[in-house]
């Protein structure tokens, strides 16, 4: 098998159609080896579906979905040799122990997994619980005997579908760890989710969806780099700072917003006005840079027209 | 963007198979309740049925059906007439309790996707599945006539018993034909697993599974009981749960045995190929 096989998830032209809902619309994903991935989009956007498509339990109605280069519907449960992970909530026999069921999905994936059983639990922090019932499991003990699952295939590549949703912040706050922890051990890792800080703390790499297509996907941080040059600036006169931005070299988009003036410059240009307003005893309050953060972005882009970094207030755009 | 590759995770050349599945089925199915509501009832019909003829010291016995007048006067005649009741509901209710539900509870549960995920095939989990529901099926059918066996000749002696063409047989001869008996009487209990197996797939809805394949059962009795469609009696579903009586002559008669085999084949075939291709393509959605 080439090196180009072994891509952990190569999708494109994915397509699903529930009558006439288009839920994935030909999506096209890339994540490579070591990738930490963050799969984002609001509810209902697409990512529950896709993530089944790759994992083989849904036929796309056009479109391909590889695994280091094995095709699920191809190859059935081969394409998923060194794939683990669960879509939605991880699901359990209610009446079997923690430790029953694992052993159960153990034997069903063979090649020793038996024997990381008691490593898997140890993992996830429910050794002590692992002879009770899954059905008295809280949520998020169910979330953690997922990813305990999940371990027990020995994954290259982990796909994980908000796997923090419902759990509390001690909960949320233990499983990012843990998935950092696997992603630091060399584990590719998928996470779809719809928490923007959970996705900036961990992912490297993100596709943003909407409406079932991705728009956009690439590199968090030069998602996050785009974004770099606006200055919000507070003085003691913003109508004569506002007049006085608007007319010099290198300064656009200039705003009035959040009781004071927004502005596009680059560094030099937030220097030399800085310096052009003290001469015109202006006084400068607070020019502040200022990056929009991955949640701005993600409405600005799943939300159409509707801009969520923009102030509450009308603004009046002054050049 | 070019995208990191590695060596593909190596495909193993073992897998688990069918045998795990299957394993891992009845472990489930053991450690669920419902499982024994079925082998309860299987269990504690027949008792009530011979408590009933204790009960009752008019001295008669259900004649009008085969071995009804004989079951005071041995126990063995006991089973045999417990068949011929327990055709009408008992019996298909009981195979389609855990054949109508071990797929269409994994949906509703979501388990599916867990399972799945792994390393087995569909079609090994499919197949996994069948065998685990006509495993119950088979032991419920079991441990019905073993009951009945046991209780009657307790409660009426284990004494020779007369066959549907007058002839008397000994006791070891007689239960030999009880036991072939039930396995002619396994062939159409099979099949409507069977029909409940498609439901289950289909419907992925448990009771609706179960309440079809019962709703099917008296669909087909009633049909058997309609004069102008006498023609249709032999390929009934429910007519061949008679086709164990072929053992109880002599000589014995193999037709019926036969037709119950082909007659539940033919019902039983076609459904578990469209179970299985249902549930092979389908998608996994909920959950």
């Amino acid at each position: 098998m080439s090196v180009a096989d072994g891509i952990p998830i190569e999708a494109r032209g994915l397509v699903k159609r529930y009558g006439d809902v288009t839920a994935v619309d030909h999506v096209d994903l890339t994540v490579g080896a070591g990738d930490v991935y963050g799969y984002l989009g609001p509810n209902g956007a697409g990512k529950t579906t896709s993530l089944r498509m790759l994992l083989g339990l849904i036929r796309p109605d056009a479109g391909t979905a590889k695994l280091f280069g094995r095709d699920p519907l191809l190859e059935g449960a081969r394409a998923l040799d060194g794939v683990a992970g669960f879509v939605e909530a991880p699901r359990f026999y209610p009446y079997l122990s923690g430790r029953r069921n694992l052993e159960m999905v153990a034997a069903l994936d063979g090649d020793g997994a038996t024997g990381r059983i008691d490593e898997a639990l140890d993992v996830v922090e429910l050794s002590a619980r692992a002879k009770d019932r899954v059905g008295g499991y809280s949520h998020g003990m169910r979330q953690r005997l997922g990813i305990a699952g999940a371990l027990l295939r020995n994954p290259k590549l982990l796909l994980l579908d908000e796997p923090t949703t419902g759990l509390d912040p001690g909960g949320m706050r233990d499983m990012r760890l843990l998935v950092r922890r696997l992603a630091g051990q060399g584990i590719t890792v998928l996470l779809s989710s719809h928490v923007m800080g959970e996705v900036e703390e961990l992912c490297d790499r993100v596709a943003i969806v909407r409406t079932g297509r991705v728009v956009y996907e690439g590199s968090l941080h030069e998602l996050l780099a785009s974004t770099a040059g606006r200055y919000t600036l507070r003085t003691t006169d913003d109508a004569r700072a506002a007049a006085m931005a608007a007319e010099r070299p290198g300064i656009t988009d200039v705003r009035f917003a959040d009781g004071g003036l927004a502005l596009q410059a680059g560094e030099e240009s937030a220097t030399a006005l800085s310096i052009a307003l003290g001469e015109a005893g202006i006084g400068i309050a607070a020019l502040v840079p200022r990056t929009a953060t991955l949640e701005e972005l993600f409405f600005r882009m799943t939300e159409g027209d509707r801009d969520q970094a923009a102030p509450a207030e009308p603004e009046e755009v002054l050049r | 963007m070019t995208a990191h590759a590695v060596e593909a995770p190596h495909v193993r050349s073992r897998r688990p198979g069918v045998g795990t599945v299957y394993v891992w089925e009845l472990r489930k199915l053991r450690a669920q309740k419902r499982t024994y509501l079925g082998l309860a009832a299987a269990f504690v019909v027949p008792i009530i049925f011979v408590v009933a003829l204790l009960v009752d010291t008019g001295g008669g016995g259900p004649d009008e059906v085969p071995f009804g007048s004989y079951v005071r006067e041995t126990g063995l005649a006991i089973p045999l007439v417990c068949l011929a009741f327990g055709s009408i509901w008992l019996i298909p209710l009981i195979a389609a309790l855990v054949a109508g539900d071990i797929i269409a509870t994994e949906d509703q549960n979501g388990t599916l996707k867990t399972i799945l995920t792994r390393s087995v095939e569909r079609r090994q989990v499919f197949a996994g599945k069948l065998l685990a529901a006509f495993t119950y099926a088979t032991l419920a059918l079991a441990l019905f006539v073993t009951t009945a066996l046991v209780l009657g000749g307790i409660a009426f002696g284990f004494d020779p018993v007369t066959l549907l063409t007058g002839t008397r047989v000994s006791t070891g001869h007689g239960i030999a034909l009880i036991g072939g008996a039930t396995l002619s009487y396994l062939m159409p209990v099979l099949a409507f697993a069977s029909i409940a197996l498609l439901l289950s797939a289909t419907t992925r809805n448990s009771a609706a599974a179960v309440v079809g394949t019962l709703m099917a059962s008296l669909l087909l009795q009633v049909f058997g009981a309609l004069a102008a469609l006498d023609f249709l009696d032999p390929y009934l579903l429910s007519t061949q749960f008679n086709g164990w009586q072929g053992m109880l002559r002599d000589p014995i008669d193999w037709s019926p045995v036969v037709r119950a085999a082909w007659v539940s084949a033919l019902y039983a075939v076609p459904c578990l190929l469209a179970a299985l291709m249902t549930f092979v393509r389908r998608d996994v959605a909920g959950g």
